[in-house]
């Protein structure tokens, strides 16, 4: 059965999105090839073209780049670091990630918004981080991003699904790929979201602040990929054990 | 008392911008009140099991009371740090262009009364030192001058930045305060990072060490990092010279500085450093009293507990053991191949240092170091758009 997730038109199988920012290049391929991912983000503000250690030489050769745009603190940053992406070669996907605030590092939705209009409209396929409001999650699939990523909890804080009501509202009622961005701290958390119909998920710090990170990238694939067989399969019936009224309510319908 | 020829501390001299502010009442007061001596252990352990501390639990870790928790504080610090920066180290130099200086700091090597070599390098030579640095491999320099506007004036500096921007993502500025207009004006060239420290926040000790110049006027120097941001500056660092005055007081209110403008700008970025006194030419007995490297440590991982997502550099005041070690643990920013003297990255020094450092290491050993503690040197991570 082929299981394709669908972003912007591209077909990709592995439905872990990987962060390439938190721990030591030399390890991003290990990690990459544990967890299968087929697509890597990447900070463009930490690429050193031409200089040491930089991020884009590590990153294995087919993989799909989704360079962010971390750093933007408006619409307009975000839009002038995409095109930035895009010159140097990064492709057309982009993460947008429009943030100004330096404690919570919580986005910005309205300007998110603004942001992927601009470069929906400029022939990015566009991925917003967004907080997940519904009404937000609407403007965005109207301004034409590809893909609706809400975080699950602040970024780096490996805290779980805080939000899951909330996703899982935008699951049904948004007609895109839906992936959770940030704040997975597990692979039983990333596994939960994914039996809830969520389409990926995009993991960072749960992986690399584990012991072993290349590891834990597996355990993150293995956990995802059983997440979405349990969404496909359809949840059993989970066993009420309260006691059940003695006399019927309906019993008094006619046949 | 005030010697009487001498100018009011506290009173702002003509050409000094006055913004409204309530930052400065707002952390004297609460430095006033901190009595580090009623904290005990069990404050301590309350305040390491929060997951967000509180200003009160920032007093308590900074306290005598949590020297024998010090442990524990590294634990919770080094995790802190993985999770807002993962094992991210970034690097960087300072250049000092020139060290004239009008003011008469008594622990500082530039101070105007202390017989150095003084210097100041053309515009060329500026340029010939970003090169020898950019070659290096660095992206993130450090732009250092003494406090002269006579001799180094906001224009000089500005063209200063101009030419390290050809060279460097990052350009930061640690100079005397400016109004307003003037950091956007430095922020046009390519300045987006600001260090200003305040060395001592105890008003009378501020006074006495300071005792002539413009640098005397402690609410100029105060407001500067809010000057810098409302000029468009990106970020703004925080700190106090360790060993002056009273450190835990010192210390608390650099946090609580730091802690405030972030919540009033919440944009800003925050990073702090930790400069303890150091030795320097016709002063060989500057220590640091009783700051030694336990309550280094100590400020350092309090900086971090109480604003995990703030940057913290290690300066090369610090012998090498320290600053590997403190890496990673607590601090995410560490200079290389420094020198502290007016040029000398390809040229001979133009002017004397401003102090001795301790870590003459160059940006490959650092780079080295930082490969070989499992951590991942950093050379850019900012784009200027």
């Amino acid at each position: 059965m082929s299981d394709q997730l669908i972003i912007g038109g591209h077909a990709v199988q592995s439905r872990l999105i990987l962060g390439s920012g938190k721990f030591s290049l030399q390890i991003i391929k290990a990690v990459v090839e544990n967890g299968g991912a087929e697509m890597v983000t990447l900070a463009l503000r930490r690429a050193n073209l031409g200089g040491q250690e930089n991020i884009l030489d590590h990153i294995p050769k087919g993989v799909t780049l989704l360079p962010n745009t971390s750093g933007a603190r408006n619409a307009g940053e975000a839009v002038r670091i995409a095109r930035l992406a895009r010159e140097i070669g990064c492709g057309n996907f982009v993460k947008v990630e429009v943030i100004r605030d330096t404690k919570y590092l919580l986005p910005d939705n309205y300007e998110t918004i603004k942001a992927t209009e601009i470069l929906a409209k400029e022939g990015f396929i566009v991925m917003p981080y967004m907080y997940p409001d519904l009404n937000v999650a609407r403007s965005l699939v109207n301004a034409g991003a590809a893909a609706v990523m809400p975080l699950a909890a602040p970024i780096g804080s490996n805290k779980g699904l805080c939000t899951k009501d909330f996703i899982q509202i935008l699951v049904d009622e948004i007609d895109l790929p839906i992936i959770v961005d940030a704040g997975i701290g597990r692979p039983s958390q990333a596994c939960e979201a994914m039996e809830m119909g969520v389409a990926a998920i995009m993991c960072n710090t749960a992986i690399a602040t584990a012991g072993d990170v290349a590891l834990m990238s597996k355990a993150f694939k293995q956990a995802i990929e059983a997440g979405r067989a349990a969404y496909l399969a359809g949840p059993g019936r989970v066993i009420n054990n309260q006691a059940e009224a003695s006399s019927p309510l309906t019993g008094f319908l006619e046949d | 008392m005030m010697a009487l020829n001498r100018l009011n501390h506290m009173e702002y001299i003509e050409g000094m911008e006055a913004i409204d502010s309530d930052l400065m009442d707002k952390v004297l007061n609460y430095t006033a009140a901190y009595d580090y001596r009623q904290y005990t252990g069990k404050d301590v352990e309350k305040a390491l099991a929060q997951e967000q501390l509180s200003i009160g639990d920032y007093a308590s870790i900074l306290s005598p009371a949590a020297m024998p928790y010090l442990e524990e504080m590294a634990q919770k610090a080094r995790s802190e740090t993985r999770k807002h920066f993962g094992n991210s180290i970034y690097v960087f130099t300072p250049l000092y262009i020139a060290n004239y200086c009008e003011n008469h700091c008594i622990y500082c090597g530039f101070n105007c009364k202390n017989k150095i070599r003084r210097g100041k390098l053309s515009l060329e030579e500026v340029a010939v030192e970003l090169k020898a640095i950019a070659a290096t491999g660095l992206k993130e320099v450090l732009i250092l001058t003494g406090e002269s506007r006579l001799k180094s004036g906001v224009e000089y500096i500005g063209e200063a930045v101009k030419l390290a921007a050809k060279y460097f993502s990052t350009i930061g500025i640690e100079i005397y305060p400016l109004n307003l207009k003037e950091y956007a004006y430095l922020q046009q060239c390519g300045a987006d990072f600001v260090s200003v420290y305040q060395e001592t926040y105890n008003i009378n000790k501020y006074e006495q060490v300071h005792l002539s110049g413009p640098k005397r006027i402690y609410p100029y120097r105060f407001h500067a990092q809010e000057r810098a941001l409302l000029g468009g500056m990106r970020g703004v660092a925080f700190g106090c010279l360790l060993g002056l005055d009273d450190y835990r007081k010192d210390a608390y209110a650099a946090g609580l500085h730091a802690f405030f403008m972030q919540q009033k700008y919440p944009h800003a970025e925050i990073s702090f450093s930790t400069p303890r006194l150091r030795p320097y030419i016709n002063k060989v007995d500057n220590n640091p009293h009783d700051v030694r490297e336990r309550q280094l440590l100590q400020v350092i991982l309090a900086y971090r507990l109480f604003m995990p997502y703030a940057g913290i550099t290690i300066s090369t005041r610090e012998r090498a053991v320290f600053r590997d070690h403190v890496i990673g643990l607590a601090a995410t920013k560490i200079s290389a191949g420094v020198r502290v003297g007016v040029g000398g990255h390809r040229a001979e020094e133009k002017g004397d240092e401003q102090f001795e450092i301790s870590d003459p290491r160059s940006v490959h050993q650092v780079h080295q170091m930082i490969l070989s503690r499992g951590l991942q040197p950093v050379y850019t991570d900012y784009i200027r758009v």
